[in-house]
């Protein structure tokens, strides 16, 4: 338990030093506010204790006084607000030509997804001295990005992309955590956030790069983005069982009927509400800008192999099982 | 401790609550109640009226179309009516002043008759949109909305928000008026009684304000709800 | 006037005029109903704090192994809707207030004594619906309700939970429309508004808030429930709402809230320091004024608790400078206590050690306000133990102080007896000691980086958990002693004279306990408030004689 034991954060970021700055400014000029007054109460109270004979002295008030002791603070507040609004516009105005990292949160972990592909879970590799921008969205309840390291913090809503940006100084590992209570396991959504020097940033980001055909990336990306929380094949899900689908007809809600081929597919990915199966909720949500455009195509090659049988393989194939693995996988 | 109105061996009038010191007293603090009660009827209204506010500005398509959905000529009518009863209240008011009982109690009975012709007329209106499921979380289907205004881009999400609040916003109108049902069905026997007169109106001119209230909000909802847009839309 | 002391059971007097039952059920005596209040919220405290023993017992240890996380998560919520709407809120203005508003202004009784007496029936039935959903599997939202966790995704009894605090929601409203029309209407002649107690203000700017703002928490938790139970499309945003909306007006009613729970508090302190100083207030415009400003400034800020929650920049700062409008007030009321103190004739009873706790702890509390109303530092201390800190110390070294010294200060005056004075001096300081022990480490918790509401936490948390908890066990300590003593006192307690402290008020000039109807004649005020230069103290008044 004494192991460690600190008693300030790291600073990691080039915000960090800012917010520190005003936090010391603030602890000095409240400490020694409350100081004063603590003093003096404690001062009147010995100097005045009440003695036999001593009466105690009537004064009304001074409006002088009462004026002057709102002004200098309001003053005071004032200055601090100037301070802190600076700070906040900085870290709400993402640096131009920042790297841009995908974040779905989600009950409970963190998804992330650098633009060269490479995906995480629940860890964040970045390299130290460059800007980077987070554009994040919830599948669920509001979660809440929050590296204490960097000072950083941004709720992630459901339904739109929050923003925050920052820029790390020092290479370590730090503290992601989940700040908005979002249900049962709220206090396990935490993870790291991992600052490599370039070069080794670099060489993470060659060894970690997709591999395999399509649909195998795409059935990676389908388990990795959750989809099998929704889209079920063992049992009715909060969507459509996917197997089979593809080069059929389907019912929608609206009264229409439309045939599942490629662009359906991509379509309910990337604007779900554009098209609603019949008997099922509106609650996909998008996958704009969270998947590229190629790992769409890996998705739809994916969604396209459920409807073949597995060679030589008894039984229908269920999503998410080993089974799935495409015997003849056609690169497309 | 007994707060039953004294005799009137005491001197003053049997309504007389004995924490005041005079009936003008009682009289002051029960109107300046009923009038902080309103105020906070207003802000619990308020709430759903900000997020009316918001939402019509974000999705005005679906609310106009929405709103056109709606039956006007049903809801101009029982705006009449409502209308109406607030008169029926104010000349039951001025009735209990002048101390005649007969014509107090008739003017309380047919306001409660123009407060259930409202309901009647509601229960009528909230059937018939439910049956164009137009409902919230019972078959909720905006299709035939964007059947009708096809050119509006109309997003059924968008118009599920209108007819929540719509709902939300009538069904708690309905709430109220139900309420004031009741507590005129208490007014109207006390009324018969003979407990009111010139002396003696508050609980009428209170249970009067509390009836214009509820009307006052409904003049609000109907164009907010009904009138958003009676141009021929896309 | 010194009155000679008499015993309570030869004299008629509130508590033994009648007896039974049914004349407690169905009194309209405020006072009375006061007790009715004191013993409910009493017991709702300690259900309060119990859930609050155990999630600090859970954060002994980083991992989670006292209970499960889902029950974690309804503790720290129920814990926090206890607190805030069966506790806090009422606790002041129902017990305190209801007991002395009429007799502090010279009136008979409150306005609207059955509405006062319903007001607390709809307490006990939002009580009852909330021991309720607790038992039957409690709730896990947080007090704070955020959608879509509370609209469709928990599994617990978010509407039963919901409705009850609506109900309760309207105990206070009552509460609050009754003080409002008393204070307007019920003042004996000669009592002018400059004339009336500042407790007497503090509660009529607390009564405001609780009537213009309570509706808004209504109505929002209405909303809430029409969605969670009928599927409505109002803040969710799978159908088109927006979660942001339900913030909004949560906090509207929220933050205006946590003025109701500490505006009486300061009334009590304003009666005691200068009491305990034999001093007229320093101020009585200034402080008059500053609890006006707080009730109206305070609605404005609501926004300060979503820096980060997705708002526009441009509101974020309108929302900061607000914030530090508020501030002014209070600080203001600060000063002006300690001025009061200056030049005084200072006596260290229970009540003015209460009073002292209550300045020192509140304005730490309330300087921390000051780092987060600062958009840079929120950013980084929202959602964390900073928070959790920041009003702890406002809430329970700021107004449950008030309380506790307002409980000990008119003691005499509800029960006729003297509650043991070594005894109340030994508790306060034990709870002073408990309560900074519990809480200041948090605030360091906080800016490290611990967020709020976690169940288990990375171990190097795990010293300043284990000082805050120990904190906890002393605390309640100091919580478990007035209980007993004050029961003790009930049956051998000294027996206490009209006016023990030679306090100023008109409550002191009746007997203690008072009559049903509180005074023989309706007093005629002549004089000004905390007129001490013409009380003589008790000890003057033992000479004497």
């Amino acid at each position: 338990m004494f192991n460690n034991f600190p008693l300030w954060p790291t600073n990691a970021s080039t915000i960090a030093g800012d917010v520190d700055a005003l936090f010391i400014f603030l602890l000095v000029v409240t400490g020694l506010v409350s100081i004063a007054i603590f003093i003096l109460i404690l001062f009147f109270a010995a100097k005045y204790r009440r003695r036999p004979g001593i009466e105690a002295e009537q004064v009304e008030g001074s409006t002088p006084l009462e004026i002057t002791w709102s002004i200098i603070p309001l003053g005071v507040f004032l200055v601090i607000f100037a301070w802190g609004a600076i700070i906040y516009f900085h870290e709400r105005t993402p640096a131009k030509g920042a790297t841009d990292v995908y974040v779905v949160a989600k009950q409970w972990m963190w998804k992330l997804q650098h633009e060269g592909g490479q995906r995480e879970i629940n860890e964040l590799h970045i390299p130290v001295g460059r800007d980077v921008r987070m554009i994040m969205t919830s599948q669920d309840v509001i979660h809440s990005f929050y590296v204490p390291a960097f000072r950083i913090k941004q709720d992630v809503l459901p339904g739109r992309y929050s923003y925050t940006w920052f820029h790390a100084t020092k290479a370590g590992t730090y503290h992601l955590f989940c700040a908005e209570y979002c249900g049962t396991q709220h206090s396990g959504m935490i993870g790291q956030v991992v600052v490599m020097e370039p070069s080794q940033y670099e060489s993470w980001l060659s060894g970690g790069t997709t591999s395999g055909s399509l649909a195998q990336n795409g059935e990676a990306l389908f388990q990795q983005l959750g989809c099998t929380t929704c889209h079920r094949s063992d049992v009715q899900g909060r969507g459509p069982n996917l197997i089979g689908l593809f080069g059929k007809t389907v019912a929608l809600e609206d009264g229409r009927t439309v045939t599942a081929d490629e662009d359906y597919i991509r379509e309910s990915i990337l604007n779900p509400a554009a098209k609603v199966v019949s008997g099922f909720k509106p609650i996909m949500p998008t996958f704009q800008s969270i998947v590229s455009e190629e790992q769409v195509n890996q998705l739809v090659a994916y969604i396209k192999s459920l409807s073949k049988p597995a060679t030589g393989v008894a039984g229908t194939p269920t999503i998410g099982s080993p089974q799935t693995q495409p015997q003849n996988p056609k690169v497309q | 401790m007994s707060d039953s109105p004294a005799t009137m061996e005491h001197g003053h009038s049997p309504a007389l609550r004995h924490h005041f010191a005079d009936v003008e007293q009682q009289r002051n603090a029960a109107s300046l109640g009923m009038w902080l009660f309103l105020a906070t009827e207003i802000m619990f209204f308020g709430g759903m009226f900000c997020a009316y506010l918001i939402y019509r500005i974000s999705y005005f398509n679906e609310f106009a179309a929405g709103s056109q959905s709606l039956q006007l000529k049903v809801g101009a009518a029982n705006t009449v009516v409502l209308i109406c009863s607030s008169l029926t209240v104010a000349l039951g008011v001025r009735a209990a002043q002048m101390g005649k009982r007969r014509l107090l109690v008739v003017l309380l009975l047919l306001t409660m008759l123009f407060g259930l012709t409202f309901l009647g007329v509601k229960a009528y209106e909230w059937h018939r949109e439910y049956e164009e499921h137009h409902v919230p979380g019972f078959g909720f289907d905006a299709k035939n909305l964007i059947e009708e205004h096809p050119k509006l881009g109309i997003d059924p999400q968008h118009a599920q928000v209108f007819y929540s609040l719509y709902f939300a916003m009538t069904g708690m109108h309905a709430i109220h008026m139900i309420i004031g049902v009741g507590l005129f069905i208490w007014l109207t026997f006390m009324a018969w009684r003979g407990e009111y007169g010139p002396e003696y109106y508050t609980p009428v001119e209170n249970a009067g304000l509390y009836w214009h209230f509820v009307d006052i909000v409904w003049i609000y909802l109907f164009p907010l709800l009904y009138l958003i847009d009676r141009k021929p839309l896309g | 006037m010194a009155t000679a002391i008499t015993i309570p059971a030869e004299r008629e007097h509130y508590l033994n005029k009648e007896h039974g039952i049914s004349s407690w059920l169905l009194t309209t005596d405020h006072k009375r109903i006061a007790l009715l209040y004191l013993l409910s919220i009493t017991f709702f405290f300690f259900i309060g704090g119990f859930f609050a023993l155990l999630i600090r017992l859970e954060l002994l240890t980083p991992a989670g192994d006292l209970v499960q996380a889902d029950t974690y998560n309804k503790l720290f919520s129920m814990h926090g809707q206890v607190m805030v709407f069966f506790f806090l809120i009422p606790s002041i203005p129902a017990v305190l207030g209801n007991f002395l508003v009429p007799l502090m202004i010279g009136a008979k009784d409150l306005a609207f004594p059955k509405i006062n007496l319903l007001s607390w029936y709809l307490y006990v039935i939002a009580g009852i619906m909330m021991l309720h959903a607790m038992i039957t599997g409690g709730v896990d939202t947080g007090w704070t309700f955020y959608t879509p966790l509370s609209t469709a995704f928990s599994n617990t009894h978010v509407i039963e939970a919901g409705l009850s605090i609506f109900v309760a929601g309207f105990s206070s409203i009552f509460t609050g429309l009754n003080f409002v029309v008393t204070i307007h209407r019920m003042r004996a002649p000669g009592m002018t508004w400059s004339r009336m107690p500042l407790f007497i203000w503090a509660h009529y700017a607390t009564s405001i808030i609780q009537l213009l703002g309570t509706p808004v928490l209504a109505i929002t938790l209405v909303l809430v429930v029409l969605e969670r139970a009928f599927h409505l499309c109002i803040f969710d945003s799978t159908c088109g709402g927006d979660p942001l909306l339900f913030q909004h007006l949560f906090w509207f009613y929220s933050h205006p809230a946590v003025y109701i729970m500490i505006l009486p508090s300061m009334g009590v302190v304003t009666e005691i320091i200068t009491c305990f100083s034999r001093k007229r207030v320093f101020g009585y415009h200034f402080i008059a004024l500053a609890s006006i400003s707080i009730a109206v400034f305070g609605f404005l800020v609501w926004a300060h608790h979503m820096f980060v929650a997705g708002m526009s920049v441009y509101a974020a700062l309108a929302f900061s400078l607000l914030s530090y409008s508020v501030a002014v007030p209070s600080a203001i009321k600060v000063f002006n206590w300690t001025a009061t103190m200056y030049k005084g004739s200072i006596s260290y009873s229970t009540p003015m050690l209460y009073a002292f706790g209550f300045i020192g702890l509140f304005t730490m509390g309330g300087m921390t306000g000051l780092f987060l109303a600062s958009l840079g530092i929120d950013v980084h201390v929202t959602d964390t133990y900073f928070v959790v800190a920041h009003f702890h110390y406002i809430m329970v070294g700021g107004a449950v102080m008030g309380y506790l010294g307002g409980m000990h200060f008119w003691w005499p005056k509800i029960s006729g007896r003297m509650y043991p004075e070594g005894w109340g001096r030994l508790a306060a300081l034990i709870v002073f000691i408990g309560f900074n022990l519990t809480f200041f480490p948090q605030f360091i918790l906080g800016y490290l980086g611990m967020p709020r509401r976690y169940w288990q936490y990375p171990p190097e948390f795990q010293v300043l958990n284990v000082l805050s908890t120990a904190g906890s066990t002393i605390l309640a300590v100091g919580y478990v002693l007035p209980m007993v003593y004050f029961l003790w006192s009930m049956r051998y307690g000294k027996i206490a004279s009209d006016n023990p402290w030679g306090a100023a008020g008109l409550e002191w000039k009746t007997s203690s306990p008072p009559t049903t109807f509180n005074f023989d004649e309706t007093p005629v005020v002549t004089w000004e408030a905390y007129n001490y230069d013409e009380i003589p103290t008790p000890e003057e008044v033992a000479v004497e004689r």
